[in-house]
């Protein structure tokens, strides 16, 4: 068996990756390895676990920052953050029961650089949007740090924005630093019922472009909404465009009332209460439609927002899957059918003709080591990327070839 | 100009100058290469105007192939560039260089695309900030980002220096506004970064893009996320006995769950030199202003001044003035956009800082400030935004005075050096360029700025893009390659293994 090092701080980060370099072991970096399924299927000679590293070292509510040691729970970050009322604003998905695994797991540094943001992207942007400061070992064995703690900061080169989505390959962070936000009072959603898609990224469109801040639009078709615990989407077995409204009271009653004018041109509509819609936005956060039948391969495509529904149309017109929408559009969640390529060569052909990138989350380990997880980068971006991961891992002991098999 | 040391001009390219300009010239139009020094003298120095230097020369491309064949010979034959948008930079970023190339974008002032279905809008770098929004305004959209200099500055510029505004701490800075790209790197060759759809498909190159000061590549294109105008704006003017307590409402408000989109403070100088200059009806007895700008639904808005109204009084604010109409709220901003100009009126010159701090730490850092003003025998002003941390403190002095320049500078380093001692960073928003490099050391170790300097590596090896800004020391790429691991060192016996 392969060894595993857990270090308590980042000298002994520093030592572990000293080790492998010198005695050529490449290293699995992973936390609570709540999303290890994701990424090519990489061979590791040794292990550095980061949940040794944990505690919030710093909780500023009123100055909207929090700093942790990276290997922190997700959970103990969430409660921390929900007894003053705030959150990460980025709606970090949790991807364990589509894994196949447990929910509620995952590590604060593990979020970040996997740079993964819910269904309030749109509108607050991803995790790298919100990742202030970092203290990180590089692949040559160096501590450094990079940004603040403070939220409003160009002092530099941000590091923090190629080590959110780097996952672990560039660096190992033992500390962490992010800008936290209060979280809205309360939430309604606005649904309409029916639509097939193209009309219902008309009508995204259309909430999108009026002022009444929607933080939130997804369009589930009839056979996904039927699987939904939120009755009012289940009920009808129709398909269903749903759009978020969060704030203070009087402001969310406003403006969904406001949104259902604009909206009841385009079919049935009707207001989901605070609860269903949380029941729901949580379901099309972590994917739980796709949490059956794991042998199915999942990706997460993001493409232009208008472009969504006619490269759902491309890809169904080739092979059989089952997909809906988020970020009003612009987030199309599928699954694809289990054979061969995971159908990556339709759906990447699919994509490139719209611009965008598809990523599969969810894939056996014989798929994950034949085709390529994420989106192939062009030559030129290609030739960066690695040149990047050749200055911060020169000897490539930071999980080798989890991106990519060359890098 | 005080003592900045920039990397030694390259004789042999000096030498070659009038060769450079004609080759110059079958790349772009003739009149589009300026080499007379007259001429020149326009770009000899940015926001920045302690500092000046007259390029070499200036080039005016106006398209990406034009940039592409540029770079490439410059790479070819050695020749450092330096990129220019508006010129408005305040760290001295577009400062040029004796030996090198000035690259003016100034000709890429085209909005290619405005696509509301997918709410963005496609620009050339040299389209001012306050372009975008005019673009979409009538169709009731705006672009968020709104440094003060928006009527001038370039979103190439703003790119470059991750720019932001009164309404970031709302809407973001810069970066959390581009969605793609395109650049040209110092090779010539042309990278779209991003597009239309949202996050990176590898590593975020866009995020090391945006703040790269003009390090990295060229930007020849820029897509920005454009946002339907929020229904209303209302804003708060409030007056304060003391700064603290100015301080303390605004975390009380904060901490009460609300983010306005623009949290504006003053000190007692900077509010008597705007009220002299625009007569915005400001309390003149205060030691603080606050100005608090809420903006989003009318029924949100109406409920949210009531209850900043009411954190204000618990917090001793001696005047509170709520905006009724559209003038009214204008009229509460005009005197804080006009703040910079205000202070020139009372002194012959200003030296803008821009700091950021732990906001908590603000009644220290100003006690501080006034201390050093002391020390120093010069006035400051302070506006501040206040949501977010970020301090402009605004250095009094008269450049005719001999040694009053060097003496501003060494009081702007101070009061950098204080909020970085106090948790903060030397630069908010307006760069580190020429100005604040050599104190990078204060907040970064000698790996850290390693580090940095390796993405400069991946771009641009050769180091002619801007060499000079934002490092303090350059290193060579070949020697940051290098590894220091030192061999076996480990199986160390106190880390955990399982
Ligand atoms: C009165 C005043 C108020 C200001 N207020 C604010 C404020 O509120 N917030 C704020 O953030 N800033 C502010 N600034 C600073 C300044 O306006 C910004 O930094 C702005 O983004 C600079 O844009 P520019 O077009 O003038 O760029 P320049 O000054 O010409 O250049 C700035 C940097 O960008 C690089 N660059 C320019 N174009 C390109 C390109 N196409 N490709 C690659 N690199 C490029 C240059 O090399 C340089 O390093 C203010 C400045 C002034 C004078």
């Amino acid at each position: 068996m392969s060894e595993s090092f857990k270090p308590e701080n980042a000298t002994q980060i520093a030592d572990v990756v000293a080790w492998a370099v010198s005695h050529e072991k490449p290293l699995e970096i992973h936390g609570q390895g709540s999303k290890r399924g994701i990424g090519r299927a990489a061979r590791f000679g040794a292990a550095l676990d980061t949940t040794s590293l944990t505690g919030i070292t710093l909780y500023e509510p009123e100055e909207l920052v929090l700093a942790a040691r990276a290997g922190t729970p997700m959970s103990e970050v969430r409660a921390a953050l929900g007894e003053h009322a705030q959150e990460l604003a980025f709606e970090p998905p949790d991807f364990g029961v589509l894994l196949g695994g447990e929910p509620g797991q995952g590590t604060i540094g593990g979020t970040l650089a996997c740079n993964l943001g819910g269904p309030r992207r749109i509108k607050a942007g991803a995790a790298r949007d919100h990742f202030l400061g970092a203290t990180a070992v590089s692949g040559r064995g160096e501590m450094f740090k990079t940004g603040g703690r403070v939220v409003k900061n160009v002092t530099g080169y941000d590091l923090c924005k190629v080590l959110a989505g780097s996952w672990g390959t560039l660096a190992v962070m033992s500390d962490v630093i992010v800008k936290v936000l209060p979280a809205a009072e309360t939430q309604a959603s606005v649904v309409v019922h029916g639509l097939a898609p193209a009309d219902a990224i008309a009508a995204m469109g259309d909430a999108m472009r009026s002022a009444y801040e929607v933080s939130a639009a997804a369009y589930l078709p009839g056979d996904i909404a039927r699987r939904s615990q939120a009755a009012p989407l289940s009920a009808g077995a129709a398909s269903a465009v749903l759009l978020r409204i969060e704030g203070i009271e009087p402001s969310v009653k406003y403006r969904t009332d406001r949104l259902l004018g604009i909206l009841k041109p385009y079919g049935r509509v009707g207001i989901v209460g605070n609860d269903a819609s949380r029941t729901a936005w949580r379901e099309i956060r972590n994917v739980d439609f796709f949490a059956v039948d794991h042998s199915r391969p999942v990706w997460r495509v993001s493409v232009p927002p208008a472009a969504g529904a006619m490269v759902l149309a491309g890809i169904s017109a080739a092979v059989s899957v089952q997909g809906y929408f988020d970020w009003a559009g612009g987030l199309l969640w599928l699954a694809a059918p289990a054979s061969d390529d995971g159908a990556a060569q339709v759906i990447r052909t699919a994509v490139s003709a719209s611009g965008g990138h598809a990523t599969l989350i969810r894939g056996s380990d014989a798929l994950r080591s034949t085709i390529d997880v994420f989106e192939p980068p062009e030559a030129v971006m290609a030739m960066l990327s690695q040149r990047l991961k050749q200055n911060f891992d020169p000897s490539g002991v930071l999980n080798p070839g989890r991106m990519n098999a060359s890098m | 100009m005080s003592n900045l040391i920039m990397p030694p001009p390259d004789r042999k390219v000096l030498g070659r100058r009038r060769e450079i300009a004609q080759h110059l010239r079958s790349i772009i139009a003739a009149e589009a290469v300026i080499d007379d020094v007259e001429e020149m003298r326009a770009y000899e120095s940015d926001g920045l105007t302690a500092y000046r230097q007259i390029p070499m020369l200036v080039a005016l491309p106006s398209t990406t192939d034009q940039v592409s064949r540029i770079l490439k010979f410059c790479q070819d034959e050695g020749i450092k560039v330096v990129p220019r948008g508006a010129g408005t930079s305040l760290s001295g970023g577009a400062l040029p260089l004796e030996d090198g190339l000035l690259l003016g974008m100034a000709k890429f002032s085209s909005v290619l695309e405005v696509d509301y279905d997918n709410r963005c809008a496609v620009v050339q770098p040299g389209v001012t900030n306050l372009a975008i929004t005019q673009a979409v305004e009538a169709d009731g959209f705006y672009y968020a980002p709104d440094p003060s200099s928006q009527i001038a500055c370039t979103i190439g510029g703003n790119v470059a220096e991750n720019s932001g505004g009164v309404h970031c701490l709302k809407y973001g800075l810069t970066t959390n506004n581009i969605l793609g790209l395109e650049v040209v790197l110092i090779t010539g060759e042309v990278v779209r970064i991003g597009g239309k759809h949202l996050d990176a498909e590898g590593y975020d190159l866009l995020g090391l893009m945006i703040g790269s000061e003009g390090l990295l590549g060229v930007v020849t294109e820029v897509t920005v996320r454009i946002l339907p105008k929020p229904e209303t704006a209302r804003a708060l003017l409030m007056g304060f006995p003391a700064s603290e307590q100015g301080g303390a409402c605004v975390a009380d408000i904060i901490s009460a769950g609300i983010i306005p989109g623009g949290m504006e403070m003053m000190d007692r100088l900077a509010i008597h030199a705007a009220e002299e200059f625009v007569h915005a009806g400001y309390p003149l007895d205060v030691e603080a202003l606050l100005i608090v700008e809420l903006d989003g639904p009318e029924a949100e808005v109406d409920h949210l001044i009531s209850r900043v109204s009411a954190i204000a009084e618990a917090n001793s604010a001696v005047s509170i003035r709520v905006s009724e109409t559209e003038e009214e709220r204008t009229a509460f901003w005009a005197g804080r956009k006009a703040a910079f100009p205000a202070v020139g009126r009372i002194s012959p010159d200003y030296y803008c800082m821009d700091g950021t701090i732990p906001r908590r730490q603000l009644p220290k850092v100003l006690s501080r400030m006034n201390e050093l003003s002391k020390q120093f025998g010069l006035r400051v002003a302070n506006v501040f935004h206040a949501g977010d941390g970020n301090l402009h403190p605004l250095i009094l002095y008269d450049a005719n005075e001999p040694g009053e320049l060097e003496r501003a500078e060494e009081f702007g380093a101070e009061i950098l050096k204080l909020c970085v001692e106090v948790g903060g960073v030397l630069t908010g928003e307006h760069g580190v360029g020429v100005e604040k490099r050599d104190l990078m050391g204060t907040m970064f170790s000698e790996t850290d700025l390693e580090h940095q300097q390796r993405v400069k590596c991946v771009f641009d090896a050769d180091s002619l893009l801007n060499p000079g800004k934002v490092f303090p020391t350059l290193h060579r790429c070949a020697e940051l390659g290098r590894m220091h691991i030192h061999a076996g060192r480990l199986p160390f016996p106190d880390i955990p293994r399982f």
